[in-house]
């Protein structure tokens, strides 16, 4: 039983990155027609927002201690962050709180990449097929890829969670279990939250806003939108910088559960598509709810209990649920009629 | 329509043409040449073979700095490095056999197939003699195979599986750096001085060759010692997430993770370990414990303060405090700012010890310079007395156990040597690996 919730947990919180991701390729297919491979680079240059939010917070007043020389005979080198010099104990508050401080700056940062990259390269590739979308956004995402490489290099950068969240909740005392038996990293269980939260930000903005109604019209009918003289376009314009804001929110969020690096856009990007695809394309619950389905079955698959019936079930289990929802319902959990049929 | 008839002539024609055509791939060196790629002029070109792309890249990076810092040192610039601490005095500084050492890089992309196109371009193209570098056992293999089919010699970089020098060794191919064999036999004593010989292992084991070489040669030394193993589970290969694998072990009664990962897998599973609070659990009445069996310390400073306290071992580390070591980390140091890792070491040491080899038999023909290598002892590389195994071709020397450091001083400053286990300790029979070196090329036959 507790092997059982500590993997529901952890299906959670996987699923809820797969969600989110799921959620933003689900949007920008569904409103622009788009099959967006950069999707996963969207997650890479949010998560690389709290990188480079921490290595701004983190710079350093160098002085050289004479006294004291390095193992190659340079003098030793004191550093000081300078938010420490100048705020003192709430500089090292500010350095302990990076990620979630850099949320505020991914949020703009984020929005302003998503609206530049559809107006200076996705709009142009509306009307040509899917195949050229898919080339197109993945060299983009190849070249992002690069260069944060370029910029970071290519090992993992740590970003540690605030030291209030590094602990471990005792999930089992929660539900009335005996204290020690399902305890769970805290941060994995905010970053669950968060994602609840995200998703249920999205759909408040999309079902009882003006905006959203216009843009559900339009993902409806674009044409007829067209014609009651409503600019779609620059409304979808914005629907892709949200779209790659929540890519980016997710990516940020996990960084203290997965430290980044220039590759792990790539790394969610398949399994997000799946997951679209199992949700049924352009359904946002869909996509929602394939998401946490299948975070929950691959944590189920990696138990020792089921490998050891089905070896090597947790490296296909993803794949082998699509095809069976595939066959069974071949527009996926939620898909909508017309949509990716012809 | 014409129709053009085929005469004898033409047949005879056409068949030349097409056998010169099969047999080109299988004549590596025009017959002016005494061995692949004999160098005519003033220099020497080697072939620096690593990823300079891909997840490797900044191990790759570093290699490429200690090959350039060798060369300069070769060709008698700079400060000497190691040259001034080498047992051997055969380097005069003026190059190798007289000839100035000038080099070629290629991108092994930690890929098989790339890495033997670049090293083969370089040997096709750009006349290398030797190809040396690399940063996964998988590329050391494939590449060692293509040396010696192109009959030059292969100084392998950063490759720690059995197999490199076990069941896919060549003559043609050299290593300098230790195996999971050594790092099992190191790290076995001190983790039972460290946590007793009453433990359940629990392996989480990167899913190819050097994974499946790690997990045997750990369960191999931790059971003699009295361990359990109580699972061993193989994980896909850059995971990234590897929560699902590691709840399990929260309720398994396992008291020990061995984590048989390197690389970016490393940083994550460890990271991800300590998250779930397996470092500060207590499981059957005592303290659990997480182990790395190897170390780099340019991947533990992407897992930050999550290796405090974590054993491992190591080839080389910069805080070593031999003659060797101190030249080999102020000539790096001063020349880019940071301590060396141990891929640029053991990178630093195969270009010292090739060009050495060369000199002393005088030619850079495979065939001499490989059995002036075989049996070789040396010291004063930073690893203490060594010596190039002549059956295997395998460098056996102390073996570094070490520690994450719990009060770093500075970013560089993560790792700390508990132990150095003394070479004997470490040895075994050539054949226990399996294999055959088989006979040198030269790239004349």
């Amino acid at each position: 039983m507790d092997a059982i919730l500590l993997q529901i947990l952890n299906g959670l919180d996987k699923g809820g990155a797969y969600a989110l991701i799921a959620l933003g390729l689900t949007i920008t297919f569904g409103t622009l027609g788009v099959v967006n491979f950069a999707h996963g680079a969207l997650f890479m240059l949010g998560a690389f927002c709290a990188v480079s939010v921490k290595a701004l917070l983190s710079l350093e007043q160098v002085t050289e201690d004479a006294t004291q020389l390095t193992a190659w005979g340079t003098p030793l080198e004191v550093r000081v962050p300078y938010v420490e010099s100048w705020f003192g104990d709430f500089g090292t508050v500010l350095l302990d709180y990076s990620v979630p401080v850099s949320i505020l700056v991914a949020i703009p940062v984020m929005l302003l990449i998503g609206v530049v990259m559809e107006r200076g390269l996705i709009r142009f590739f509306y009307k040509r097929p899917h195949a050229d979308q898919i080339l197109v956004t993945f060299g983009l995402a190849i070249v992002l890829q690069e260069i944060v490489k370029g910029a970071f290099g290519a090992n993992p950068i740590p970003q540690p969670a605030p030291d209030v969240a590094k602990g471990m909740i005792d999930f089992g005392v929660a539900v009335g279990m005996d204290a020690g038996n399902v305890v769970y990293p805290m941060w994995r269980l905010v970053y669950f939250l968060f994602s609840v939260a995200v998703i249920a930000g999205v759909f408040a903005f999309l079902q009882f806003t003006t905006f959203g109604m216009v843009v559900r019209a339009g993902m409806a009918d674009r044409e007829t939108v067209g014609l009651l003289g409503i600019d779609v376009d620059r409304r979808f314009t914005i629907v892709f910088g949200i779209a790659a804001m929540v890519a980016g929110l997710a990516g940020l969020m996990y960084t203290p559960i997965l430290s980044p690096d220039y590759h792990m856009g790539m790394d969610f990007l398949v399994l997000s598509f799946v997951v679209v695809v199992v949700g049924g394309m352009g359904s946002l619950p869909g996509a929602v709810a394939a998401g946490f389905l299948l975070g929950i079955l691959q944590s189920f698959a990696s138990m020792n209990e089921v490998k050891s019936i089905l070896p090597g079930i947790d490296q296909i289990i993803i794949y082998l649920i699509a095809v069976i929802i595939l066959l069974v319902r071949p527009r996926g959990l939620m898909g909508r009629k017309g949509v990716m049929e012809h | 329509m014409s129709k053009r008839k085929i005469g004898r002539r033409d047949m005879l024609k056409t068949t030349a043409v097409v056998g010169a055509g099969f047999a080109a791939p299988m004549v590596f060196v025009p017959r002016a040449y005494a061995y692949t790629n004999e160098p005519k002029g003033a220099t020497v070109t080697l072939g620096f073979n690593v990823p300079q792309t891909g997840a490797y890249a900044d191990e790759g990076a570093d290699e490429l700095r200690a090959y350039e810092l060798a060369a300069e040192h070769i060709n008698g610039e700079g400060d000497g490095g190691m040259l001034n601490t080498f047992s051997s005095k055969a380097l005069k500084g003026n190059g190798i056999n007289g000839k100035q050492v000038i080099y070629v890089t290629g991108d092994t992309q930690t890929k098989a197939d790339a890495a033997r196109a670049s090293a083969k371009r370089m040997i096709e193209k750009d006349g290398a003699v030797m190809i040396t570098g690399g940063s996964s056992s998988s590329t050391a293999i494939a590449v060692q195979g293509l040396c010696q089919e192109a009959g030059v010699i292969f100084m392998a970089g950063l490759t720690h599986s059995n197999d490199t020098t076990g069941k896919d060794k060549r003559a043609n191919g050299f290593r300098h750096f230790f195996n999971t064999e050594m790092s099992g036999a190191a790290l076995g004593p001190v983790l039972k001085n460290a946590f007793g010989s009453d433990r359940v292992a629990y392996h989480l084991t990167a899913d190819y060759t050097w994974g499946w070489s790690q997990e045997g040669s750990i369960k191999k030394y931790t059971e003699q010692l009295g361990w359990q193993t109580y699972e061993t589970v193989r994980t896909p290969l850059g995971a990234g997430d590897f929560s699902q694998y590691i709840t399990p072990v929260l309720t398994s009664g396992a008291d020990v993770l061995v984590l048989n990962h390197y690389g970016r897998d490393m940083v994550n599973s460890l990271t991800q370990a300590v998250q779930f609070g397996l470092r500060d659990k207590q499981v059957n009445g005592k303290d659990f414990a997480i182990v790395v069996p190897l170390y780099s310390r340019l991947m533990a400073q992407g897992a930050g303060e999550n290796v405090k306290g974590i054993f491992g071992s190591t080839n080389w580390h910069w805080s070593l405090q031999d003659e060797g070591s101190k030249a080999f980390v102020r000539s790096f140091g001063q020349k880019y700012g940071f301590p060396p890792s141990q891929a640029a070491h053991t990178c630093y040491c195969q270009a010292i010890l090739y060009a050495d080899a060369c000199e002393r038999a005088g030619t850079f023909r495979p065939s001499v310079v490989g059995p002036a290598l075989e049996g070789f002892k040396f010291d004063g590389l930073g690893n203490g007395p060594t010596e190039y195994r002549a059956s295997d071709h395998q460098c056996f020397k102390d073996v570094l156990v070490v520690k994450g450091k719990e009060a770093p001083t500075s970013k560089f400053d993560v790792l700390e040597v508990v132990e150095v286990t003394p070479r004997a300790q470490v040895e075994y029979p050539a054949e226990m690996l399996g294999g055959e070196l088989g006979p040198y090329n030269d790239g004349t036959a």
